[in-house]
């Protein structure tokens, strides 16, 4: 069962008070405190009050506790067999989590139960032995916030960077890992992993002095809903931020955000839609898409 | 009875969460099928588990509630939270803290030792007047033992209890755990590992990534069951037109997931029809186990052949098993390489075939072309010429080009 409360935010929050109890550290201004960092946002009207009023009889009046150890719940079955199931999946390479403790549990499903049918051929050679040593290397420079000094292939050619480290970024779509760093002058790059040739380690990076400045568009389109598009678009382009407004039955505005390098994809993702989805604005975008038009007239439509 | 943040059923809140991610423009009165009370007990729960991602917006239509969240930038699904608002009594979290500590550093007891150190060493300790009955305390100890949190011996004729402390070296898996909880299956069991780290690893990102998969947690979870033991499986699902259910009896093949709009789909053997069938999972209201399946062979291999002509999930007229042809003729202007890279890329179960320098040719034989047609339309720009064994396919592809045409001519700014 996965809707379980021993998963819950309150078990959750109970045990951290209850470990600063143990500890002796638990006070009257703490409790709500704690409540706050790892409840919802109306657990504070809950908790402190059933465990201070005798509800839950885990806390005595001077914040003392019953409980003797600090509170710790062993892994569940299903949490020990989802990550057994993990052991065949090819990525989990890059990451070599130990296997105690692991050896008599089933996993919880076999890899080839689930079909991903839309991805696309050419993902990362996760097998790669140099794959997964740069893997490693810029997860390091992650953890440790550290810059790195890349040799890549890119759009033109080799290049030669030093980046301070942002994110690892993972495509389900593409099946590809792409580095995201920075540069001291704040200006953002994206590397393909499966195209780095080699990675230094090199100072410590200081965060926060020029933050990466990712340029974010707006494209505005009007969805028409026939051959039940709405919830073909709102379902597809969920994984974007998007707005959408009712203009009046079966006629929306939809407003999306989208990263400019990513432009070309959105296109393409738009122009799927076909008549469905009109785009309003702006008006570049709105010429690109006449572009393709034209070009496909040329083509003998 | 009072409002309380948590909840019983999550089905309860499923259809609520979706619309607010998905949709997220609707009132308050187009949820005509549930009652206002319902509504707003129900919005204002997301709203306390969601607060940093509630977005409000009003208008002519009223006020819409949305969940507003880019995918790209969180490294942790903020959807998963619904999963961890489940409700219990006061006795089942009182329980949970005595009965972890009483068997705390490898302690084995009996029902009755734990029992009296409960009452004992807790309870009046607490000053309590709370008094649970025996029977409580005993299914506490057979729920914990059955979910793993416990291990159970016989000894002599009582059972001697114990906490699973499996020894497991967590550390190891902290990055690991981190990613999978958003990409692998189940997710939100990895999220539910991620909050026992105190400082989670924060960067991770993902792109193209549908984090409304949360919400069918529940039912592939349930599915997942079933086929790891081989069993058959009643599933309620809505009606086509959403207006009804029905129940199907059916065997768990394969689980397809898109990685291109989010969805989830179950492809089972359904007994009734005798073939393999599709099931949208955010159309599964229900998944009860039923009987072990001993032709489990048999039935995967049923669903081996019917995959060979999917190009997605829809397996076309449910009378005709005939994949229809299709052809596509594409232009590739000098230095356009990319576009032969993107058509192998992309082909699925069809074929690439190069017919000159500037010219080739995407081939497939699927049960439902139409499915192509979003498809073929990223290639709009390039396409020489279209076949398809299905007429209505090609028809309508062209007549949507024109109507495309005209909707961004020179003068047109109508799309009615």
């Amino acid at each position: 069962m996965i809707f379980h409360e021993i998963y819950g935010s309150y078990y959750r929050t109970v045990a951290q008070i209850l470990r600063e109890a143990v500890q002796g550290r638990l006070t009257w201004e703490r409790l709500p405190e704690i409540v706050r960092e790892k409840g919802f946002r109306e657990s504070s009207l809950t908790i402190p009050e059933a465990l201070t009023k005798g509800a839950w009889p885990l806390l005595r009046e001077d914040f003392s506790t019953p409980i003797k150890q600090e509170p710790a719940m062993p892994l569940s079955d299903i949490q020990k067999m989802w990550l057994k199931a993990l052991l065949q999946d090819p990525r989990i390479r890059l990451f070599s989590p130990s296997m105690d403790g692991l050896e008599e549990i089933p996993p919880l499903f076999e890899q080839d139960f689930f079909v991903y049918y839309d991805r696309y051929a050419d993902g990362d050679p996760f097998w790669d032995p140099r794959y997964q040593e740069h893997f490693r290397l810029l997860l390091l420079a992650l953890r440790e916030n550290r810059t790195v000094r890349i040799r890549y292939g890119g759009k033109s050619g080799m290049l030669r960077k030093t980046l301070i480290p942002e994110k690892m970024e993972y495509s389900s779509k593409d099946d590809k890992f792409r580095f995201l760093g920075y540069s001291e002058s704040g200006r953002p790059y994206t590397v393909n992993v499966a195209g780095v040739k080699t990675v230094e380690l090199a100072k410590r990076a200081e965060p926060g002095k020029i933050l990466p400045n990712r340029k974010n568009e707006e494209v505005t389109m009007e969805l028409r809903d026939d051959r039940n598009a709405l919830e073909r678009a709102m379902l597809h382009f969920s994984d974007l931020q998007k707005e959408t407004v009712r203009l009046e039955e079966g006629h929306y505005r939809i407003i999306l955000t989208y990263r400019k390098e990513d432009e070309t994809e959105i296109l393409i993702r738009i122009l799927a839609f076909g008549p469905m989805l009109k785009v309003t604005g702006p008006d570049c975008f709105v010429e690109l898409i006449k572009e393709r038009l034209r070009r496909q007239r040329s083509c003998g439509h | 009875m009072s409002y309380n943040e948590l909840i019983k059923n999550f089905e309860k809140i499923r259809d609520y969460m979706r619309d607010f991610y998905v949709y997220g423009f609707r009132t308050r009165s187009d949820f005509r099928r549930k009652s206002g009370r319902s509504y707003d007990d129900e919005r204002r729960r997301v709203e306390s588990w969601l607060s940093e991602y509630m977005s409000f917006r009003n208008d002519a239509n009223g006020k819409s509630v949305f969940i507003s969240v880019d995918s790209r930038t969180v490294s942790h699904n903020p959807l998963y939270k619904a999963f961890k608002a489940k409700s219990f009594t006061d006795l089942d979290i009182t329980l949970h803290f005595y009965i972890m500590d009483i068997l705390a550093e490898g302690c084995r007891l009996t029902f009755r030792e734990i029992t009296d150190r409960i009452f004992r060493d807790y309870l009046s300790e607490a000053g309590s007047d709370l008094e649970p009955d025996e029977s409580t305390i005993r299914n506490k100890l057979k729920e914990y033992v059955g979910c793993g949190l416990l291990g159970a011996e016989k000894k002599g004729r009582e059972l001697i209890y114990f906490r699973s402390d499996s020894g497991l070296p967590e550390k190891s898996w902290e990055e690991a755990v981190a990613f999978y909880s958003e990409e692998a299956p189940l997710g939100v069991i990895g999220s539910y590992l991620l909050d026992r780290y105190e400082k989670p690893p924060e960067y991770f990102a993902f792109k193209h990534h549908y984090l409304l998969n949360a919400f069918d947690s529940e039912i592939l979870a349930a599915i997942v069951e079933c086929r790891r033991r081989e069993c058959r499986m009643e599933i309620t699902v809505l009606t086509k037109g959403q207006r009804g259910l029905r129940t199907d009896v059916v065997f768990p093949l394969k689980i397809y997931v898109s990685t291109q709009n989010g969805r989830l789909h179950l492809m089972a053997y359904y007994y009734r029809a005798r073939r393999p069938w599709m099931y949208r999972l955010d159309h599964i209201k229900q998944v009860r186990v039923g009987e072990r399946e001993e032709e489990r062979a048999f039935y995967d291999s049923c669903g081996e052949r019917f995959r060979e002509a999917l190009w997605g999930t829809s397996s076309g007229s449910s009378r005709s098993r005939e994949p229809e042809h299709l052809e596509m003729t594409i232009h590739m202007d000098e230095g356009e390489a990319f576009i032969l890279r993107r058509l192998e890329r992309e082909k699925r179960c069809g074929k690439v075939e190069i017919l000159d320098k500037h010219t080739c040719k995407y081939v497939a034989d699927v049960y439902d072309a139409q499915e192509l047609v979003p498809w073929l339309r990223t290639f709009i720009g390039r396409i020489e010429r279209l076949e398809c064994s299905n007429g209505h396919v090609r028809r309508e592809f062209y007549r949507d080009l024109e109507e495309m045409d005209a909707m961004y001519g020179e003068d047109s700014d109508d799309f009615s």
